[in-house]
């Protein structure tokens, strides 16, 4: 049964081998000659303007919080959309819960001041 | 498309556990609207409200019994009486709070909502009995704590426990859902009923029960690691000592009891069928808890450290009772969660009386003749003392003669043994406490402060202590009248 896969191990072992091939080649009789811009650490082409380890501002977190209550909110709500009349009352009672209980997430951040950016 | 069947949901079975979220939720926005800084402890005083009611709404309850949600949960005396247990531990915790979060700097009005969560997350591992429903009480209480734990931000120690925490828990939490899924692969079914019924149905030998095997492994690891059992112990001292303190206090009882809670059911109940698998398992686990967590505690210098290896001990022994649940180990369980509970809490109340503004020592050292300065004090700690090291007359003591028994009779009789040896070793740290507080001079000047909250703690929790101690017999009573399997 694994026999019919024997090429794609050929095809495997074989770009295994190129790549290795090209890599060893070009390493073993390419020419170097080191200037200060090839030694430079590469940044797409821009002159390099500093670590890339930077302090970033902790108040995306704030964003990223916002975003997994209303990310919740579409997971639930989709799927509500397409089933809403087959669960009538009760699915619409379930969903006021929940929903009630975002809201109360939703407005606990508002106050907070989660959506001003300074 | 077929129509959609909603299942019946009976919501009176969930009351206590829905007063407890709601009036949470209700308080998080009531915190930040109408309570202006400064009095954030009229928060603590609704949520302290807020857990008694949930209490007192789990009364009228004692008689009604039966699962909802499909039989993803169910109520029952066990989770009532669990429930009491966890509602008096989370009021206690904020009781403490009270002047603690202002003294140290840290008060914010989220606490109390958040220990309210918490105790939420704690009463659906008491009453769930799917595993998906398990994996989301541990979750929820989990989250929550991870916040509580770091709670004394911008403190390094904090900051430092709260991120230990997070890592393994989330760790723990990978393994729970492995485990899950895992045993769903093997039976079909995640409700601990069914796996019990399929465990009933076949006979072990004739089916490879790899899976089965290798999910429940997983799922006890993971509550292993909640409950602190050694060789998954190692966060506990670390975590302990940098959260702020009623934080540490609400962690040593609440996590372990409720996790300890929902293991018991996991066993006895959704995998009876495989006990001589997990037994052997589980005696080698608590015997080495026992051992290490009593050992562990010889050596420290720290109050909140000593505290926190004398939990993963008293983890062992509670542990006995849940191997033998099927017998008499589900009531002495019960029993010694409550007594270790509100021994713990009066023990931590005391530590906070202690504890200086910004400091991040607990040397044993500030206990030295706490007589002298604070007689009362002196002798409510000792109290909390010998009961942690099982002397009578105090609640300790019933609270391990009654496991021990329990283990005996149930088979275990080298288990407890060994746990009557460590506890004879750990009589040793319980008891220095007491000399170096009625013995010894004062070494430096320590200004014990207390305050109406704490004072309300430790009183509770030392009375109820001696209580226990000295009249078992209602709480054993009651032990037993929760697991009288009610009709339907």
């Amino acid at each position: 049964m694994l026999g019919a896969y024997l090429p794609i191990l050929v095809m495997f072992l074989i770009a295994v081998f190129i790549a290795a091939f090209v890599i060893i080649v070009s390493s073993l009789l390419g020419p170097r000659r080191s200037t200060v811009r090839k030694l430079a650490p590469y940044e797409s082409g821009m002159e390099p303007i500093g670590p890339a380890i930077r302090r970033i501002p902790v108040k995306f977190y704030v964003v990223a919080m916002l975003f997994i209550v209303f990310d919740i909110e579409v997971v639930f709500f989709y799927p509500y959309a397409l089933v809403f009349r087959d669960l009538a009352g009760p699915g619409l009672v379930a969903m006021g819960v929940f929903f009630l209980v975002l809201v109360v997430g939703f407005v606990y951040e508002w106050k907070k001041g989660a959506l001003k950016w300074e | 498309m077929e129509p959609l069947q909603i299942p019946p949901v009976n919501l009176i079975l969930l009351a206590p556990l829905l007063t407890v979220v709601g009036w949470a939720s209700a308080l998080l926005l009531v915190d930040v609207f109408l309570i202006p800084e400064g009095k954030k402890k009229l928060t603590g005083y609704l949520a302290i409200a807020g857990l008694l009611v949930a209490g007192l709404v789990g009364l009228p309850l004692w008689n009604v019994s039966g699962s909802t949600f499909s039989g993803m949960l169910v109520l029952d005396r066990y989770s009532l009486s669990l429930t009491w247990i966890f509602v008096i531990v989370g009021a206690l915790s904020i009781a403490m709070a009270l002047d603690y979060l202002p003294r140290h700097g840290i008060e914010q009005g989220e606490f109390y909502p958040l220990i309210m969560f918490a105790v939420a997350g704690m009463i659906l591992l008491a009453q769930g009995t799917d595993l998906i429903v398990l994996f989301l009480g541990i979750e929820a209480l989990s989250i929550t704590l991870y916040i509580l734990t770091g709670f004394a931000y911008p403190r390094l120690t904090s900051e430092e426990a709260a991120m230990k925490y997070l890592v393994l828990g989330a760790f723990a939490a990978g393994f729970f859902v492995y485990g899950i899924a895992l045993v769903y692969g093997a039976t079909g079914t995640t409700s601990l009923a069914g796996i019990a019924e399929f465990l009933g149905r076949q006979t072990l030998v004739a089916e490879d029960q790899t899976l089965l095997l290798a999910g429940a492994g997983m799922v006890l690891i993971a509550f292993s690691f909640k409950t602190a059992l050694v060789p998954f112990h190692m966060w506990t001292p670390d975590v302990y000592e940098g959260s702020p303190t009623p934080v540490a206090a609400f962690m040593s009882v609440g996590t372990k009891g409720a996790a300890l809670a929902a293991l018991l059911r996991v066993l006895a109940f959704a995998f009876e069928g495989v006990q001589a698998y997990w037994l052997p398992v589980l005696a080698a686990l608590a015997a080495i808890t026992m051992v290490v967590g009593n050992l562990g505690a010889l050596g420290q210098t720290n109050v909140k450290r000593m505290l926190a290896y004398s939990s993963i001990g008293h983890a062992g022994y509670i542990l006995l009772g849940i191997m033998v649940a099927s017998e008499r180990g589900a009531e002495a369980f019960l029993f010694y969660l409550l007594a270790y509970a509100l021994t713990n809490l009066g023990a931590f109340g005391v530590v906070i009386a202690l504890e200086q503004q910004g400091e991040s020592v607990w040397s044993i050292e500030d206990f030295a003749g706490l007589y002298q300065r604070r007689p009362m004090l002196a002798v409510a700690m000792a109290l909390f003392m010998f009961s942690l090291a099982g002397v009578p007359p105090t609640a300790g003591f019933m609270a391990k003669f009654f496991i021990f028994t329990a283990a005996y009779e149930g088979g275990l009789g080298w288990l407890a043994l060994v746990g009557v040896i460590t506890s004879a070793i750990a009589a040793y740290f319980y008891l220095r406490v007491v000399v170096k507080m009625f013995m010894q001079e004062p070494a430096r000047e320590v200004q014990p402060e207390l305050n109406r909250g704490l004072n309300a703690d430790i009183i509770i929790a030392g009375v109820a202590t001696l209580l226990i101690g000295l009249v078992p017999t209602p709480f054993i009573f009651l032990a037993q009248q929760s697991l009288v399997a009610l009709g339907g």
